[in-house]
């Protein structure tokens, strides 16, 4: 309980942050402004600008951490990543194709696509959870279905008849949450939020699934089902970050990782925390993506991979002596 | 009193090779069942197809008199609990919340009591804090035990729980599951240690390429005859002070 307060303010103090700091520095007379003037221009930087941006990279890191953590759990693998079976690789392709046929200017379309390729691959996924029992499997056709999405994206890529729409898939890809506002977010809020709540109610089988398949199963509870809602939550949390910000890696990898030690290691606990670490951390990204003074402005996956491989190799390292066994 | 496992001419094909077939066996309240036999032999799928894990394709299975197939999870979780053979543990729990899971249905603070009852009673209290992975061998086994036993199932199935163990620690685990069976408990093993069964265990039966090739009391059971068919030995169990001691070689 504790941990969920510390890291409530540690993301707290991150969006206040992402409020505080851009491009344009605010003076504190603006600021005063911007708390008590409507649709003054520093009230419109704070609130239509800068606010449904970190909000947005907080759900997006919060989905992702959450999607890692049930994945890692599922699988019981410390190197599971909302990508590992896949779902990234899909709602990027759903994403790329509806690009590169320029249907982009449709509003919601490339999101849409997005979500749909996620939680398409995720029906697939659950399909084969009910059949395969052992990760091992699940992770191989996992990792299948990730190349398989990949040589589309890369097909979308050779045949897209204009440079200008590849730049653009390629720039969605890397990620960001440059120029979101509160109506980009809205449509996200249903995906999240059932994702959540069945990767809350998975919780008790990816706890059991310590011990193995066989003793999960003779455990009395409804093993079939709480995988089938694991796989199925962290699908539509995955989709949904990736219909808003585009590919951003890492932060479903590492999140879980930062918290694993302060719930010695269990499963269920781990979910909220690698939410709001995950939160957090993407908040802090994206400030850094702000201010760091580049021509163009850095990528949002690109600082995540950048920042966050020294970070993770670091936690492994302290972390590396509990995985033995 | 009534057959808490009653196997009735049970057959599993695994890839196409038959791995047991025409077993049957019961099982009742009170008693330690070892099942023995060479490795390949057939034991962890007799195991498996009692709790219904493995799929028959002859014969039935009644748990509490019940056809495994028709038990509900819960219903299943409520008459066996299972210890398998692997013993690989996925993330380092401290050993407490380890046995915790044995009592899913509870929020594992309020199943704390339990679990520390159930640890001292295969004497690793001591270990409640510990994580599972930080462990030797032996320390893990009985935290498995104490998950095991935690569950207050009427049938406790073990597979090998005596595998890689010390000799103090294995007369331990067994002394354990003893103790659940003389307060009530159906208790269904797998064994390779000869010396160790004929102390333990009430009943044992002995499987021969995935054939019943005996059932009844160790020392009437394991005589030279069918230690030279079930396990290629030239020996005999011999009775000592302390109970019987197998002596025996390669049968060439």
């Amino acid at each position: 309980m504790r941990l969920i307060v510390l890291l409530c303010l540690a993301l707290g103090a991150a969006l206040w942050l992402g409020l505080m700091l851009g491009e344009t520095s605010l003076t504190v007379s603006q600021l005063v402004e911007a708390f008590t003037r409507p649709d003054s221009a520093p009230w419109r930087i704070l609130w239509s600008i800068r606010a449904p941006r970190a909000v947005t990279a907080a759900v997006v890191g919060g989905a992702l951490g959450l999607s890692g953590a049930v994945m890692q759990g599922l699988l019981r693998n410390p190197l599971a990543d909302p990508g590992v079976l896949g779902v990234s690789a899909t709602a990027a392709l759903g994403a790329s194709v509806t690009i590169a046929l320029g249907l982009a200017t449709a509003a919601g379309a490339v999101e849409g696509a997005a979500l749909a390729g996620a939680i398409l691959a995720g029906l697939v996924l659950m399909v084969l959870t009910a059949r395969l029992s052992d990760p091992q499997s699940l992770i191989l056709f996992g990792v299948a279905l990730s190349a398989l999405a990949g040589a589309a994206t890369a097909l979308v890529f050779n045949l897209s008849p204009s440079p200008v729409a590849t730049s653009e898939v390629l720039s969605w890809l890397l990620g960001s949450v440059a120029n979101r506002d509160w109506s980009d977010l809205a449509p996200a809020a249903a995906p999240v939020a059932l994702g959540a709540a069945l990767c809350a109610w998975s919780a008790n089988g990816l706890r059991m699934l310590t011990l193995g398949e066989e003793t999960a199963a003779l455990s009395g509870l409804p093993m079939g089902r709480l995988r089938a809602a694991g796989v199925a939550g962290a699908a539509l949390l995955t989709g949904a970050a990736v219909a808003l910000a585009g590919v951003v890696g890492f932060v479903g990898l590492a999140a879980p990782h930062l918290v694993r030690r302060w719930v010695s290691d269990d499963p269920a606990r781990l979910l909220a925390p690698s939410a709001l670490s995950g939160a957090a951390l993407l908040v802090l990204a994206d400030v850094c993506a702000r201010v760091v003074p580049t021509a163009e402005e850095l990528k949002l996956g690109v600082v995540t991979a950048l920042f966050g491989a020294p970070l993770f190799a670091l936690v492994s390292w302290r972390a590396a002596r509990s995985w033995r066994g | 009193m009534t057959s808490v496992l009653a196997m009735a001419d049970c057959g599993v094909v695994l890839g196409g090779r038959r791995v047991i077939s025409g077993v049957s066996l019961e099982v009742r309240g009170g008693e330690v069942v070892g099942v023995l036999g060479a490795n390949g032999g057939g034991k962890t799928t007799l195991l498996r197809a009692a709790l219904g894990l493995a799929r028959l394709t002859s014969g039935q299975v009644r748990l509490g008199g019940c056809p495994v197939g028709e038990l509900t999870e819960a219903g299943r979780a409520a008459l066996a609990a299972y210890l398998p053979q692997d013993r690989r543990v996925g993330w380092n729990l401290p050993a407490w919340r380890i046995v915790a899971l044995g009592l899913p249905l509870i929020s594992p603070s309020r199943a704390r009591p339990n679990t520390l009852a159930a640890l001292g009673s295969v004497g690793a209290e001591d270990l409640a804090e510990r994580g599972i992975l930080d462990m030797s061998g032996g320390e893990r086994a009985r935290v498995l035990i104490a998950r095991l036993i935690v569950t207050g199932a009427p049938l406790l199935i073990a597979d090998e729980p005596a595998a890689g163990l010390d000799p103090e620690a294995q007369f331990q685990v067994m002394e354990v599951l003893r103790t659940r069976a003389a307060l009530g408990a159906a208790v269904l093993v797998s064994l390779h240690d000869l010396t160790l069964a004929a102390r333990c265990c009430d009943r044992v039966v002995v499987l021969g390429q995935g054939r019943m090739l005996a059932d009844g009391p160790p020392a009437a059971t394991l005589t030279p005859d069918l230690l030279a068919s079930a396990f290629a030995l030239d020996g005999a169990l011999i009775p000592s002070a302390m109970g019987h001691v197998l002596a025996a070689r390669r049968l060439r």
